[in-house]
């Protein structure tokens, strides 16, 4: 699992890098999140888009991955109590 | 009803909740089985929902990162995610990614961008259906014949004539179970990824057939590893549509709710499946993204999108049925095998 995690971090890292050299770039369209009719987190990822993409789109890569995890782990030790053997196949083509 | 519809933050709109669970939950069973992001199937569910689609690019991006995942996790476990296979072939994915997208800028200047990309788009997904139908025809001949390989009967094994090229460095991977030049799957992530970078689209979809017949990768191998590079390049596309402010991320996580269970569904129905199931089941599901996209060309909007989501339902389906009949079997023998 360690070696895992390990890739996983050094080749999003790899891929992050490119991305980082372009952050300058802007788009056509502005879109502006409305943040009077929102309270608690989701007005401060509201604010955060509106005032610092860079942090916000940080934000959002490292949530997005957090919670596949998570709910990769969850899934996992859901699954492994139903019985079925989720460790091994057998490969056959045809 | 106001329970069924929830407030996106960003786009500020009201969209109906459950909807996006099972796009989630669709697109989780069939990216799981056919190891693709499915960017092509999420699009015109989200239209449908009414989400702007200012977002659904972008949106659609970070949950198939969070997806794939999901189903990379439980692929790891089966063994059947080569990661060294996988990080070889990012590097010919980054770069031609990059060059696809200069190709489309250039086509860009000269004005003739989206009907180029249309149709090469539909004459490689031609392409991918004939080999696949093909490929199976052969292996159907082939086993009459009673022509074995080590994983049973194959069709095509271009993979075979390539593996005869050494140039070094020579490379193993343990969980393919192949060697070859270290070049092999440089240069064909270095095309697919041009594709993809041209079209516009993850690769998934022209990773996982490369990855069979060109590299020679076992098909349940081939799924792993392509959807360990489909989170990689989920992330990297989330990153920079986060960046265009192109992202919806509570959408994002309503999805990836319903993706967990679709994952696991789609990723554990590939234990119960021969390889060929899966080959002809995407083959399908190929032929009729090329029909939707010929049937937008030609401004049939409707249709194209029905064409879409129906094959996503019967394929989705198909695939719980494989999944379930399969874990009952399984169940049933252990039961019967255990003393009593």
């Amino acid at each position: 699992m360690k070696k895992m995690l390990l890739l996983l971090s050094a080749a999003l890292g790899w891929t992050l890098l490119p991305v980082l050299a372009f952050a300058g770039g802007a788009s056509e369209l502005v879109v502006v999140a409305d943040t009077r009719v929102l309270t608690g987190m989701a007005k401060y990822f509201a604010n955060l888009y509106n005032t610092n993409i860079v942090l916000f789109a940080l934000w959002a890569t490292v949530l997005t991955a957090l919670y596949g995890c998570f709910l990769g782990f969850l899934m996992d030790f859901i699954m492994s109590r139903s019985g079925l053997d989720l460790t091994s196949r057998k490969i056959v083509e045809h | 009803m106001e329970f069924f519809y929830m407030y996106m933050p960003i786009a500020g709109v009201d969209v109906f909740w459950p909807g996006l669970v099972l796009i989630g939950f669709s697109v989780g069973v069939i990216g799981g089985f056919f190891g693709m992001g499915g960017a092509w199937m999420v699009t015109p569910g989200l239209n449908i929902l009414g989400f702007p689609m200012a977002f659904a690019i972008g949106t659609d991006m970070a949950h198939i990162a969070g997806k794939s995942m999901i189903s990379t996790i439980r692929h790891s476990k089966f063994g059947n995610v080569d990661y060294k296979l996988g990080l070889v072939m990012l590097a010919g994915t980054m770069v031609g990614i990059e060059i696809g997208a200069q190709l489309v800028m250039y086509l860009e200047r000269l004005g003739i961008v989206g009907s180029v990309v249309r149709w090469v788009y539909v004459c490689f997904l031609a392409l991918i259906t004939f080999m696949v139908f093909y490929d199976y025809a052969k292996a159907v001949s082939n086993k009459k014949k009673g022509i074995t390989g080590e994983h049973g009967t194959e069709g095509i094994t271009w993979y075979k004539t390539l593996h005869k090229i050494n140039i070094p460095p020579m490379m193993h991977f343990h969980r393919a179970g192949i060697t070859c030049s270290a070049w092999l799957p440089i240069l064909v992530s270095l095309l697919t990824g041009i594709l993809a970078g041209f079209l516009g689209i993850g690769g998934g979809l022209l990773r996982m057939p490369a990855l069979v017949y060109l590299i020679g990768s076992p098909t349940h191998v081939s799924v792993g590893t392509d959807l360990f590079e489909v989170m990689i390049s989920g992330l990297y596309g989330a990153f920079t549509y986060s960046m265009k402010g192109r992202i919806e991320l509570v959408a994002v996580f309503v999805m990836l709710t319903g993706a967990a269970i679709g994952a696991q569904i789609g990723t554990v129905a590939t234990k119960y499946s021969k390889g060929y199931g899966i080959r002809v089941a995407f083959g399908i599901a190929v032929l009729c993204c090329m029909i939707s996209i010929i049937l937008k060309q030609y401004h049939f909007n409707a249709a194209s999108a029905v064409l879409i989501l129906s094959t996503i339902g019967l394929i989705c389906l198909y695939i719980c049925k494989i999944m379930f009949q399969g874990a009952a079997k399984e169940l049933r023998e252990k039961k019967q095998g255990q003393p009593s």
